[in-house]
């Protein structure tokens, strides 16, 4: 019997990760991709590895997969991880206020913390703003977001995936029943046309889901929110530095190799393919940075950039929408076979995402496959490329 | 935004399959302080969504960025416009050389990818092991007991290959991304990496014309490592000399100068 195939739409942090989970279950695997791998969102985020410290108040659901995935990506793929930890720190008394809670949301969350001096903490990272309080240690890391990328997408094809990169999904094929049944491409290396047909497709299209979605007439409520990032040329930190306070603008110091990045804002956007930077937000960025670690003004500004969120609307807006992720059969959300959508959640929860996808995936199709992604060590990211030879 | 626009002509490479390659024209008005790469995705978002090139982290850590801009090779997420040309001129977009295209700016990075393979070159490193020039050293605590992980100085982007003058007439010459790879991972104790380093195709091609250094956007200094790594190599020589073995290394010294 063949293997049932699925496509795959989109090799960002979702797709490259589905595609290794699939490929690891015995599906025929294709990704097409309309850019390089990770071009859309995936490259341009921070490089946060999450310990969830960030959303333990406010957003519990994701801290708790952030931290366990965090744990799990450590093991699996250390070749693209700084894994030197990170620091949520006090500045001023409202930060002080929000100490309690966050110690609570922590311990709730299974997020392991531990509280420091002010001298301690300036011990750790003698560049910190001499005016902390107060800080916690909280087990986040860094990581380069293309070799992440890379590293999926390579375990997937060694497993038989195939990834079309340039070749972008023009439309959904769909039966007379209304149901989707492949997809039409065009490949931009060649200029050429061409329709391939699967058992099913997943839409893993980040913030463009809604937009890939509605070809097939199914709707996904999707936010897409943008934000700034700036990298800045000096390493002044080693651990990834959070405000100890609500997840607010430019509150996130990261080092990352000889660099600093910082971010980030959140606003919402219509136009998804290109989404210039706004210079006020780079100042932001700068003033805000500073307030972590002031030696950030006497470093330069070594690029900035912007990357759309892909967040699961509800009513709310903005940094208020949950960081969790969603999986839509669209069977059951609009009566469309053949099509599922992955969406939401971060990248440092890209393996849960693919998981629970495949899972759909293996039920809609009556196939009886567990996951083994959480203890199958990744290859390298050059054997992406290496297998091109 | 604040600053002035500019009025910028991309004259870009295209390729597509088989077809013949040729340069096309976009103007476009971009502010000074955007980045190459800026422009050249909103060609493609907002002129010819057929243009392929490799791009992802926009600032420096991923190495897929790089291209030949106005004939120099550019990484071009963090090269500033106004750093490569003025109002009303030009900005001649080619892919980087010695690789081959896949499609328009889109080079094909396996060769080099199979090589640093090859070298072990590690993708992380402990950084108080990390044999860097002092200067180049981050700031922050080094001491022995404070050891971090930090990702590797080379981003593998290519640049220094396609700049190099022997990678472009021998491609079988490892190149300088790669022997920088050997440097960092350290060939005392390695034989194979010695072997492979110490070859025609190794440390003895390169004729020290430190393009690589020049282009190198993430402070690698690939040249001073091959030129270190050259004194390693006969360093490594004299002691099997002494040991007594193959007596024929001294001829592939004297070929070499
Ligand atoms: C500013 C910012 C900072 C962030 N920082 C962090 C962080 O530090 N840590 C963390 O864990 N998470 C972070 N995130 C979240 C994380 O980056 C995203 O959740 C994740 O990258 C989404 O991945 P994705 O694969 O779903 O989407 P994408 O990466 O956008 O992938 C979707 C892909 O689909 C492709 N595509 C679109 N249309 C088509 C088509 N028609 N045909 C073919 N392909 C198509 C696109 O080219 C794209 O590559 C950040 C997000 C933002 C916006
Ligand atoms: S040595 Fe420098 S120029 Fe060469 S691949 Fe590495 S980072 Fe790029
Ligand atoms: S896009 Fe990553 S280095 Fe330029």
């Amino acid at each position: 019997m063949s293997k049932p195939k699925v496509i795959i739409i989109g090799a960002g942090f979702t797709g490259v990760a589905t595609a290794h989970d699939l490929a690891l279950r015995g599906f025929d695997v294709v990704v097409v991709e309309r850019g390089e791998i990770a071009s859309g969102t995936s490259g341009r985020t921070h490089g946060v590895l999450h310990s969830g410290g960030r959303y333990a108040v406010s957003d519990q659901e994701s801290a708790v997969e952030c931290i366990d995935e965090n744990m799990i990506l450590r093991k699996i793929v250390p070749q693209v991880i700084e894994p030197n930890g990170g620091l949520f720190i006090a500045i001023d008394e409202s930060d002080l206020a929000y100490a309690e809670e966050f110690i609570e949301g922590c311990n709730a969350c299974h997020i392991p913390i531990q509280e420091l001096t002010a001298r301690q903490a300036l011990e750790m990272e003698p560049n910190l703003n001499p005016k902390v309080l107060a800080a916690f240690t909280v087990p986040d890391g860094t990581f380069d977001p293309l070799r992440l990328a890379l590293s999926f997408a390579a375990s997937a094809r060694k497993n038989g995936a195939r990834f079309r990169t340039y070749t972008e999904m023009e439309q959904l094929i769909i039966d007379g029943q209304g149901n989707v049944t492949g997809v039409k491409v065009w490949d931009r290396t060649t200029d050429t046309h061409e329709e391939i047909y699967a058992d099913l497709v997943v839409n893993a299209t980040g913030a463009w889901v809604g937009e890939i979605a509605s070809h097939a007439g199914a709707h996904v409520p999707i936010k897409p929110t943008p934000g700034v990032m700036v990298a800045f040329d000096q390493r002044l930190v080693q651990r990834v530095i959070n405000r100890l306070n609500k997840p607010g603008d430019g509150d996130i110091v990261l080092p990352q190799r000889r660099m600093m990045v910082v971010g980030t804002t959140s606003f919402e956007v219509t136009d998804l393919d290109y989404v210039p930077v706004v210079e006020d937000q780079v100042k932001i960025m700068l003033e805000r940075g500073e307030e972590l670690v002031p030696g950030i003004r006497k470093t330069n500004v070594r690029g900035a950039y912007m990357a759309t969120r892909p967040l699961i609307g509800g009513g709310s807006t903005g940094r208020s929408i949950a960081r969790t992720f969603k999986c839509f059969d669209h069977k059951e959300t609009d009566n469309i076979d053949g099509l599922v959508t992955i969406t939401g959640g971060k990248a440092t929860t890209l393996r849960a995402m693919a998981e629970k996808t495949a899972d759909v995936v293996c039920q809609k199709m009556g196939v009886q496959a567990v996951c083994t992604t959480k203890e199958v060590p990744l290859l390298s990211y050059r054997d992406y490329y290496l297998q091109n030879n | 935004m604040s600053t002035p626009k500019w009025v910028v002509t991309f004259q870009i490479y295209r390729k597509k399959g088989n077809a013949d390659p040729h340069f096309d024209e976009f103007k476009l008005e971009v502010s000074p302080d955007e980045y190459v790469l800026d422009g050249i995705e909103r060609v493609w978002a907002f002129h010819d969504r057929s243009l392929a090139f490799r791009h992802a982290c926009h600032h420096s850590t991923c190495g897929a960025c790089g291209m030949r801009v106005n004939g120099a090779e550019k990484l071009t997420c963090i090269t500033l416009i106004r750093d490569v040309t003025q109002d009303g001129g030009v900005l001649r977009i080619e892919p980087m050389r010695n690789f081959p295209v896949v499609s328009d700016l889109a080079v094909d990075m396996g060769i080099l990818y199979t090589r640093m393979e090859m070298v072990e070159h590690q993708p992380v490193n402990s950084d108080a092991k990390e044999a860097i020039q002092p200067e180049a050293r981050p700031a922050g605590p080094v001491g022995e007991e404070e050891d971090y992980i930090r990702l590797s100085d080379c981003i593998e982007c290519g640049l220094c290959i396609s700049a190099c003058p022997i990678s472009g007439s021998s491609p079988e010459y490892l190149g300088p991304a790669v022997l920088a790879g050997a440097h960092q991972h350290g060939i005392k104790g390695n034989e194979q990496l010695l072997k492979l380093v110490d070859s025609e195709d190794g440390v003895w091609r390169c004729h020290s014309a430190f393009e690589c250094t020049a282009v190198c956007p993430s402070f690698v200094e690939p040249g001073w490592r091959i030129m270190d790594l050259r004194k390693q190599v006969i360093g490594e020589r004299f002691k099997r000399l002494f040991r007594g073995s193959s007596p024929k290394i001294i001829d592939t010294m004297e070929a070499s100068k």
